[in-house]
């Protein structure tokens, strides 16, 4: 693993108006995630962690503070700028997959290329490359199946390539395994598990224990701070 | 992204859902249909108008009495001004390029043969030119010659109308007619002309002038006014000439009458001043179709709106899937302004299909001329776009301005 850091916060802050009350959701988040990281960010509900996810995901933009990603200040940048950083740096893998249903999965994973703002990819390759993706995450012979006629765990594997297609430095996962049963569940960190081998920086969101226990640090996050940061020991 | 990409999204979109795509469009078709149709209903019936009025003489000017303060003064006759019969004689004679004079006098009286009576027909006095001059051929027999009209003959010749009216299968001609208290003989009957104008040529029985201005003209006021007439027309030999013809007849009448020449007892106007008068009618009329044609346009414009609102509702997740993967607002924008856009332009294509074989079927069926203008068909396509970049641009808005966090978690 090199030294290179992926993702910088100094003292994120996030205030939330309704109407005429402040409700502050991050009270000054400062983490720094080296390239390769393997990290869960747990935390009850209301803590925070979701916040922290969106302004990590570019989602959303702090209230105060810095955001360095791949080593660019992204706190200040707006919307049009922000999407571009999701769809050059950033790959999604959501809780409840969020593929778009009228398409195959061969055509979700090609979805993020669309909007490449060079242009670049051209239509054979772009096809190449997520028959590629769609092969390591063990659907093969399922790319032409639209979304309804696949499990969960296998729509989530289509998710999982979706967030590969760009090659983002970054995979964030928000709670990938929570609508899945035990033994997808086990099929989709044992894939994030390959990724991470393969030297993927990934952060992950969840709140089982015995699966943020697979990772290799754990943040954890009460009352928009950070409360607990550790390394699992694990490689 | 891409321009073909987009166009690509947005066809799919809109072709997952083809009923509603096609209830959404139906009012742009209707719409560009009928802007097609009304102008081509409107362009048709003026161009038949026109040709109408010209089918009854070409190069033709009316001198027609009008009865002006001017007149007052005393003229060559009577001190209620207006034309004369000896008028006709003097414009035959002393203008140039006229090629022919043709007179005009009505009076309306009952007419029977048999036991047939028509009340109320209209009887026109006029002179042998008058064939000539509008241009209505005779189905049988002849027209009035000049020793009828000098002698004051008890002839007649017939409209179609009356004819059929009165003969039915009989042969007409030779046949006596009461005409008030005459008896005039039949001479010639004339083919079917039709209503130009408003004024139906096939229902008015044509007799020489004189014989209106001796024994028809019974009222108190029509024997003082003696061999007055109402309207005498002029053919000129060339279009060219028409203009010098109309300053020539008003030097020669004012002169005649002894009136000024700036409020003359007579007005005179030319073919084209009637047909203008009657695009003036058309001409509103038509905007008023156009008007209503467009409304419609617009109405299918709102609907495009509203399908487009419920459908970036029921695609908000679909909008924050395709921003948390990097679409931009910009990206979301053109999505669906080119799905409005697409709608409205198929639309007028499919529009413009119902726009030019509704014409056809007007004309065919309906009896209605109908001229399609390529202009209307650029006019209606155009429209068309503009009320699909208009109307989609609010919701596409819409869309682009979703928060996609909250977009994502929208169900």
């Amino acid at each position: 693993m090199t030294d290179s850091v992926i993702i910088r916060t100094d003292q994120l802050k996030k205030i939330y108006q309704m109407g005429e009350i402040e409700v502050p959701a991050l009270n000054g988040v400062s983490i720094t995630i080296q390239e390769g990281e393997f990290v869960a960010i747990m935390g009850p509900s209301g803590s925070g962690k979701s916040t922290l996810m969106n302004i990590l995901g570019c989602l959303d933009s702090p209230t105060d503070g810095q955001y360095y990603l791949d080593d660019q200040d992204v706190s200040k940048l707006n919307r049009a700028q922000l999407a571009h950083i999701r769809n050059e740096k950033l790959g999604f893998i959501f809780q409840s997959y969020n593929l778009l249903p009228r398409m195959s999965a061969l055509e979700n994973v090609t979805l993020p290329m669309m909007y490449i703002k060079a242009a670049a990819g051209n239509q054979v390759e772009m096809t190449k490359k997520a028959e590629e993706l769609l092969g390591i995450v063990g659907l093969g012979d399922r790319i032409h199946h639209q979304p309804k006629e696949l499990s969960g765990g296998q729509q989530q594997r289509v998710a999982i390539a979706r967030a590969l297609i760009n090659d983002p430095v970054l995979v964030l996962a928000d709670e990938p395994t929570g609508n899945l049963d035990t033994k997808s569940a086990n099929e989709i960190m044992e894939i994030l598990h390959n990724l991470h081998q393969s030297g993927r920086t990934i952060v992950m969101v969840t709140h089982e224990p015995d699966i943020a226990e697979q990772t290799q640090r754990i943040i954890a996050v009460r009352d928009g701070l950070v409360e607990l940061d550790h390394t699992n020991g694990r490689k | 992204m891409k321009i073909i990409d987009v166009i690509k999204v947005a066809s799919k979109s809109l072709t997952s859902n083809k009923l509603r795509s096609m209830l959404t469009m139906l009012g742009i078709i209707i719409g560009v249909a009928a802007v097609i149709i009304m102008i081509a209903v409107s362009s048709g019936t003026e161009t038949a108008i026109e040709d109408q009025i010209n089918s009854l003489g070409a190069n033709l000017v009316f001198v027609m009495s009008s009865f002006s303060q001017g007149g007052a003064g005393g003229g060559m006759g009577t001190s209620t001004g207006g034309l004369v019969y000896s008028d006709a004689d003097a414009i035959a004679k002393s203008v140039p390029h006229v090629a022919g004079v043709a007179v005009e006098q009505t009076t309306t009286q009952t007419i029977k043969y048999g036991n047939i009576v028509l009340e109320d027909v209209s009887i026109l006095g006029t002179t042998p030119d008058f064939t000539k001059v509008r241009e209505i051929e005779l189905a049988e027999g002849r027209f009035i010659n000049d020793q009828e009209l000098e002698h004051s003959t008890r002839t007649a010749i017939l409209g179609a109308t009356i004819a059929k009216e009165l003969f039915g299968d009989t042969y007409p001609i030779g046949q006596k007619i009461s005409v008030g208290t005459l008896k005039l003989t039949v001479v010639g009957v004339f083919e079917e002309k039709g209503l130009v104008s408003g004024v139906d040529y096939d229902a008015r029985v044509y007799v020489p002038i004189t014989l209106v201005f001796d024994k028809l003209m019974n009222s108190q006021f029509s024997r003082i006014a003696g061999d007055r007439v109402r309207i005498i027309y002029v053919t000129v030999d060339d279009k060219e000439n028409i203009d010098d013809v109309i300053l020539q007849i008003n030097l020669l009448l004012s002169k005649l009458h002894d009136v000024p020449l700036e409020s003359p007892d007579f007005q005179i106007s030319t073919q084209q001043d009637i047909i203008q008068t009657q695009s003036a009618t058309t001409e509103s009329f038509r905007i008023l179709l156009a008007w209503v044609a467009g409304v419609s346009l617009i109405v299918g414009g709102i609907g495009i709106m509203n399908i487009m609102l419920v459908s970036v509702t029921e695609r908000t997740r679909e909008i924050g899937i395709r921003q948390a993967v990097g679409a931009t607002p910009q990206d979301i924008q053109s999505q669906f302004l080119t799905e409005a856009l697409i709608l409205s332009l198929v639309g007028g294509l499919i529009g413009i299909i119902f726009g030019i074989s509704g014409s056809w079927v007007f004309s065919r069926f309906g009896d209605m001329p109908t001229v399609v203008n390529p202009f209307s068909i650029v006019l209606a396509f155009g429209s068309a776009a503009a009320v699909g970049i208009l109307f989609g641009y609010l919701p596409a808005n819409k869309a682009a301005k979703l928060d996609p966090i909250v977009a994502l978690r929208h169900e």
